[in-house]
């Protein structure tokens, strides 16, 4: 398969092959990391967890220091938080197919990148709670599309990039990775 | 300070999404992603607590930043959520990923409000 390393067979709970394969959590699987004499389980989780601490303060300050400067008024559509949802989706697209499906890369890219920095950057209490300000100062209409419209451009935004990057990166060698180009969901062998 | 008290409460955010999720997903074998569900959720409840108890009284803008922008936001996520949604509908489950997308949204503001309203009765 396209991204699985010879070298480092994914443990039966963390494979790093595919979206089926995968345990529900795809932003969290993590493969196993490459074997270093000496370094204990408990080694390897500090890293997993010090990666994603550092990849989520760059996706915070990130959030963060685009809402200070685009803030939203309080009852105006909130078009910071929508626009760093439909980013961070789009961009976590391009991730999980290069990670997953094109690419063998360190164990530690996924959850610094995947987990840390984009599941940092963008936000799920901010958007609901942005709705519930809305709801609360009588704009329920501009909430209920604010809903609307971010849960639709995210999804949206994510597709796109998946089937564009699918599209756009080949596999690296023919005829072990499938087809992208046929429409098959997954795209790789051995999912059925 | 705004933005050090936003780095620490992503500091503990982030990891605390990871280990919450992988807590949540080694504990069942269905393909609704739970543990997104409900770090979201849990995100929604504290966001809402604050958002409550600064409407009710004061609350300082260290406490503000550190529990907002840093700890709820950062413990939340959209990219995974949205992915998640597509991965359930791309593998069949197109069920499942209409009832992820519409019940984290409800299910969200409901805690929301739940939040807000049970800071507002503890602080007002």
């Amino acid at each position: 398969m396209a991204c699985e390393d010879p070298k480092n067979p994914p443990a039966g709970d963390s494979p790093p092959t595919g979206w089926k394969a995968e345990p529900a959590d795809p932003d969290t699987a993590v493969a196993p990391l490459p074997h270093k004499p000496g370094r204990t389980p408990r080694r390897e989780q500090a890293d997993i967890l010090l990666v994603i601490a550092a990849g989520g303060v760059l996706g915070a300050f990130a959030r963060y220091g685009a809402t200070l400067i685009w803030p939203t008024p309080a009852t105006g559509f909130p078009w910071t938080t929508f626009l760093i949802n439909v980013t961070g989706c789009a961009a976590m697209g391009v991730l999980m197919v290069l990670i997953t499906e094109r690419l063998t890369v360190h164990p530690l890219v996924r959850p610094f990148l995947g987990t840390g920095v984009l599941g940092g950057y963008t936000t799920f209490s901010s958007y609901i709670l942005d709705a519930h300000r809305l709801l609360e100062n009588g704009h329920g209409g501009t909430a209920l599309l604010y809903l609307a419209a971010t849960l639709t451009a995210a999804l949206a935004a994510i597709w796109t990039t998946v089937g564009l990057t699918r599209l756009v990166v080949r596999p690296r060698s023919a005829g072990t990775a499938g087809e992208p180009a046929t429409g098959s969901p997954t795209g790789q062998e051995g999912r059925a | 300070m705004t933005w050090v008290m936003v780095l620490i409460g992503a500091v503990v955010g982030a990891p605390l999404r990871y280990l919450t999720d992988r807590a949540v997903q080694s504990r069942h074998d269905t393909v609704f992603p739970w543990g997104t569900f409900g770090v979201n959720l849990a995100a929604c409840a504290g966001l809402g607590l604050l958002t409550g108890a600064a409407t009710a009284t004061t609350v300082p803008q260290a406490v503000q930043h550190l529990i907002g922008p840093g700890l709820c936001a950062t413990l939340s996520t959209y990219s995974t959520f949205s992915f998640e949604t597509l991965r359930l509908a791309e593998t069949g489950a197109k069920y499942f990923a209409a009832a992820n997308a519409v019940v984290s949204v409800v299910a969200g503001l409901g805690t929301a409000y739940v939040g807000v309203a049970l800071a507002q009765s503890l602080f007002g």
